[in-house]
């Protein structure tokens, strides 16, 4: 038996079948991210439950709550020491545009420093919507051509 | 700058009074709250005295924080001041010092109260008040790299900053 494809449509189904995440956790979205690698909502079912805790084995990074300016310069350097081909989740609000923190402590959005691949609304999101928002990236990498991340993307404003 | 009805020598403090007549500006006794302003150059003398006299007696600063008063609806001695939550465990009582300023400065009481070192720092850090005497006063809570003193009240709150690097460990 013999199944003719596409390499790149072969590689992308490998890639978003074994997404490994990142989660870069400053919030209550955390919280949330617990529940969706806990057994109930179980995120092993997409493929992407091997959660590593370095950027040096990770290809998925989830910004999982508020960013402030301080902490902005360590995220730009977790997310460059991650090896291509890369994605990043803004999970929340907070990530995705500040939030309610309209104030001059806090990043108002994480698309200012790196380049963001799917926001996921919510504050903090349900499981549901961060499984959804996986499921969207799971999507756009089935779509994608093999390519870096910076030629996928611009950060915002650049 | 009376700020309920209570005369200065009718007060709750006066030990207080008697031993600085001429620093305190007013005393105010709300509900029980006893709450004295006093003038910043003086500040050393009186939290001295409010430590190891035995009828003050006050072994805990619970508190010290930066004020700012621009555009306050009421004249005040002065735009910023210090304010000192102080504790007696003994007598169980509770004092607000106020110290009005009429620089940027006062003097620093981190060696009269330990508690007060990282506070003076926050104070810096958030209004720019300068601590003299200060082992190590810089910033606290804000980047080094960030400019400016974000609880002034002229300080926009949408004064974002971009900052470059992530900050050592040496400077936490």
């Amino acid at each position: 038996m013999a199944f003719t494809t596409r390499l790149e449509d072969f590689v992308n189904w490998g890639r978003s079948n074994s997404l490994w995440p990142l989660p870069f956790g400053t919030a209550c979205c955390a919280i949330e991210y617990m529940s969706v690698v806990s057994s109930h909502y179980d995120v092993s079912r997409f493929g992407a439950e091997v959660v590593r805790f370095s950027p040096r084995q990770s290809d998925c990074l989830l910004v999982l709550g508020t960013v402030v300016e301080k902490m902005g310069p360590v995220l730009k350097q977790i997310y460059d020491q991650m090896l291509e081909p890369k994605w990043v989740i803004s999970v929340g609000v907070c990530a995705s545009s500040g939030g309610f923190y309209r104030a001059y402590h806090v990043m108002q959005g994480i698309d200012e420093i790196i380049p963001v691949d799917v926001y996921v609304r919510g504050c903090p999101p349900t499981p549901e919507g961060i499984i959804y928002g996986l499921m969207k990236l799971q999507e756009k990498i089935k779509k994608g051509g093999i390519v870096r991340a910076r030629d996928r993307h611009k950060v915002r404003g650049k | 700058m009376q700020e309920t009805g209570t005369k200065l020598g009718e007060s709750k403090c006066p030990e207080l009074l008697e031993a600085f007549p001429q620093a305190i500006l007013s005393v105010d006794d709300y509900l029980g709250d006893l709450s004295v302003s006093v003038r910043a150059a003086d500040i050393r003398p009186i939290v001295h005295f409010l430590k190891e006299t035995p009828s003050q007696c006050y072994e805990f600063l619970m508190d010290l924080f930066g004020m700012d008063y621009e555009g306050y609806a009421r004249e005040m001695p002065g735009r910023f001041a210090v304010v000192y939550g102080f504790y007696s465990y003994s007598r169980k009582a509770r004092l607000r010092l106020k110290a009005f300023l009429t620089q940027h400065e006062i003097d620093s009481i981190h060696d009269i109260y330990k508690a007060a070192n990282w506070f003076e720092r926050e104070a810096f850090d958030m209004f720019g008040i300068h601590f003299k005497g200060h082992p190590n006063l810089k910033r606290i809570l804000c980047h080094h790299e960030f400019k400016g003193h974000p609880l002034r009240k002229d300080f926009p709150s949408n004064n974002y900053q971009r900052l470059r690097t992530a900050l050592p460990s040496t400077e936490l």
